[in-house]
């Protein structure tokens, strides 16, 4: 890897083109920061690296391709967003964060939660509400924990999570210990308070928080440019103090050197970065949404960005990916959700007896 | 700080002494940050302003920055911070000025503190004490004024406490800091000044799960909470002018209920009266009543009486505010009523009203 940095930008485009288009500065946001050499880490850009990214990113769309089947079927019930189109982001962030560190998720959490690590097992039987489902069936799609892997949860309150990653990164900083808490959420939580309270107190403080906006252009069914007087999210968040800079969403590569880069730096006592990811889902906020506020040829130009193709059709270009070995990838995916699925309709249900379990940590106290 | 251990506590001193509730209150913060290294406390102004109300006066002096830590007036981050630091293994008390503000601060207390645990499975407890100032009576009208411990106790998950006495400023912070779950204390702000001896050592280890007899009595429980204590207790006083020997229960602990404490006090009056500086519609006394009038139905010689603020923005001007609180009079009226004629005629000046009206009285 190089050990020069690419400049600190705001100026990726956020509209469907070259995977590789407009990497331009655009003003200089991002404040002063340290420049250490990056580590020169050449496994990770090996082809076996790469092909893992395709792996994975794989991975959460086929889950989550299997779990809108099984929502048709009433196996999965409740609201549930899905990741289709952002895998990238998810990916290539958790790639570039260790064992150690945090993450701090929203209600569309799959990907986030697959990419962590959570066996595949655990969260689909959470979507079904069963006891062996990593909240043990409590949180359902959006509420996806798993403390051993430090991944706090699937929020579902938009922004509600920012300050408990700010927290998180508190204690880490309390006790000196050189650890990244990164955080998910989304465009739309730049219209919410908590971001800003969240952004100017872990500022003010250095902490060391990894601020990750996946800006998919809609909340919900609001376009930004309907949501937010300036679009320039980057360059919004630089204005609280931290580094801050766009990067293409759809490309995983880009967005795990932008992760591994951003999170080095926060370790390093950097402060928080904020990473601007500009990306797009493919399908509607949640199985619930017709849909109805996106132009259909939109959605089609952005498709043909699709990251999963677009590495893809890189690593066939350098020679590193075979048909086969994509088939491969492919059977062992579908092997994996086959028998997480199976695992999960197989799995106990958490009996009503157990219902006020875990309202408190005694138990007895859950009296009212 | 580097470490997290954990170090003796200091040794009281070994005479009771004369304290103000918020020196206790002091103390019970100092001793938790010198016992130990995951406590820190954090809000507005509790450092280089010594904290709105004087209570962690000092504290920054001797902790330092860290320890005591000045936030922004961002409600939302600071409380959420003390979430998460409590999730990493912290034992943070955030303060928030008043039970006003923390409105802003709803959203992560109802859906994160008091959920988490829940919501992850067991996963994740959240060891989180949170103390904010409630209650009127200082003319700061009705942006400062309320008493919403009542929308507290509401919430599954949090235990909330009203310590009303100088002792339980003192020692309730402790207990609540070693609770694996999230705790809100709520300080009474005509409590501060409020005076009382501490007793000598050992110090009792405040229990957070009854409530106390403050006064015994045989004729009427009177049960309240906070800075609604001390009007119980001059209400019993004057009762027993009359020769009616009013029993004062206070609760300590508004989630969970002690049911059996106040039930068993009932049983033995077979009256009460409920004195509440909430709201009285969908209030904490409102829930007090329907659970004696669900367990202690035979019990009761009288339909229970509520003394609550009437409903209105508690406002800015003397009398109006007196008017809108509960007052010593009202308790003492609605002790009569439910006495009855027979027992202790009412005289027309003590202001006795119908039940269900609205005002305090």
């Amino acid at each position: 890897m190089s050990t020069t940095r690419t400049p600190r930008t705001t100026g990726i485009s956020h509209t469907p083109g070259p995977a590789h288009g407009a990497r331009g500065a655009s003003g200089g946001t991002a404040p002063a920061r340290s420049r250490r050499p990056a580590r020169d880490d050449p496994a990770r850009r090996s082809a076996a690296h790469r092909a893992a990214l395709l792996e994975s990113m794989l991975g959460v769309r086929r889950f989550e391709e299997r779990c809108v089947e099984l929502y048709s079927a009433a196996r999965i019930r409740g609201f549930m967003h899905l990741y289709i189109g952002e895998e990238a982001v998810a990916t290539g962030v958790c790639a570039a964060l260790t064992e150690d560190d945090a993450v701090v998720s929203t209600y569309r959490d799959h990907g986030h939660a697959l990419a962590r690590g959570i066996p595949a097992e655990a969260v689909m039987a959470e979507m079904f509400g069963r006891a062996t489902g990593c909240s043990r069936g409590r949180g359902g799609s959006m509420h996806l924990f798993d403390a051993s892997r430090r991944f706090y949860g699937g929020n579902a309150i938009v922004a509600g999570g920012l300050p408990l990653a700010a927290g998180l990164a508190l204690a880490d900083r309390m006790t000196s210990r050189s650890r990244v808490t990164c955080c998910f959420f989304g465009d739309g939580a730049f219209a919410e308070g908590e971001f800003h309270e969240t952004a100017n107190l872990a500022a003010l403080w250095r902490l060391p928080v990894l601020f990750v906006c996946e800006n998919n252009l809609y909340a919900m069914g609001t376009a930004l440019a309907r949501h937010q007087a300036r679009t320039d999210l980057a360059l919004r968040a630089a204005g609280y103090g931290m580094a801050a800079w766009a990067v293409d969403g759809m490309d995983v590569l880009a967005v795990e050197e932008a992760a591994r880069s951003a999170a080095e730096s926060v370790r390093g006592g950097g402060g928080p970065h904020f990473l601007e990811m500009r990306t797009y889902r493919f399908r509607a906020h949640s199985m619930y949404d017709p849909d109805r506020y996106r132009d259909k040829a939109e959605i089609a130009r952005w498709k043909e960005r699709d990251p999963i193709d677009a590495l893809a059709v890189r690593l066939r270009a350098d020679g590193t990916l075979t048909d086969r070995a994509f088939a491969g990838m492919e059977r062992r995916v579908a092997g994996g959700i086959d028998r997480a699925v199976a695992a999960a309709e197989a799995a106990p249900e958490e009996p009503p007896e157990d219902l006020l379990t875990y309202v408190t940590s005694s138990g007895e106290a859950s009296r009212p | 700080m580097t470490a997290v251990t954990a170090r003796p506590a200091t040794v009281p001193p070994a005479t009771a002494s004369r304290t103000t509730y918020r020196e206790a209150m002091r103390e019970a913060l100092r001793e938790a940050l010198r016992a130990d290294d995951r406590v820190f406390l954090m809000g507005e102004d509790v450092g280089r302003y010594g904290g709105c109300f004087g209570v962690s006066l000092g504290l920054l002096e001797e902790f330092g920055p860290e320890r005591v830590r000045d936030a922004p007036l961002s409600e939302s981050a600071f409380v959420g911070a003390g979430i998460g630091a409590a999730l990493a293994g912290m034992r943070p008390v955030v303060e928030i000025m008043t039970v006003n503000f923390s409105l802003l601060a709803l959203d992560q207390i109802l859906n994160n503190a008091a959920t988490l645990l829940h919501m992850s499975g067991g996963q994740l407890p959240v060891p989180l004490v949170v103390r904010m100032t409630t209650g009127a009576g200082r003319q700061l009208a009705a942006q400062h004024s309320h008493s919403l411990e009542g929308w507290y106790a509401h919430i599954p998950g949090l235990r909330v406490l009203a310590p009303a006495t100088v002792a339980d400023a003192r020692h309730m912070l402790a207990p609540a800091l070693a609770d694996p779950d999230p705790v809100i204390i709520f300080e009474h702000g005509a409590l501060y000044g409020t005076s009382g001896d501490l007793p000598a050592d050992p110090a009792p280890a405040a229990d957070l799960d009854h409530a106390a007899v403050r006064r015994p009595g045989t004729d009427v429980s009177l049960v309240t909470y906070g800075g609604s204590l001390p009007k119980a207790l001059a209400a019993a006083d004057a009762l027993a002018e009359h020769g009616v020997s009013a029993e004062v229960v206070d609760l300590r602990t508004l989630r969970p209920l002690d049911d059996a404490t106040v039930g068993g006090s009932v049983a033995r009056t077979h009256r009460a009266v409920v004195v509440d500086e909430g709201w009285r519609t969908g209030s904490l006394s409102a829930e007090i009543s329907a659970r004696l009038t669900e367990r202690h139905f035979y019990d009761l010689d009288a339909p229970v009486e509520r003394v609550c603020s009437a409903e209105v923005p508690v406002p800015y001007a003397h009398r109006l505010e007196e008017a809108a609180l509960p007052q010593v009079a009202g308790i003492v009226a609605a002790a009569r009523r439910t006495l009855g004629p027979d027992v202790l005629p009412a005289p027309g000046a003590d202001g006795a009203q119908a039940p269900g009206a609205g005002g305090a009285g």
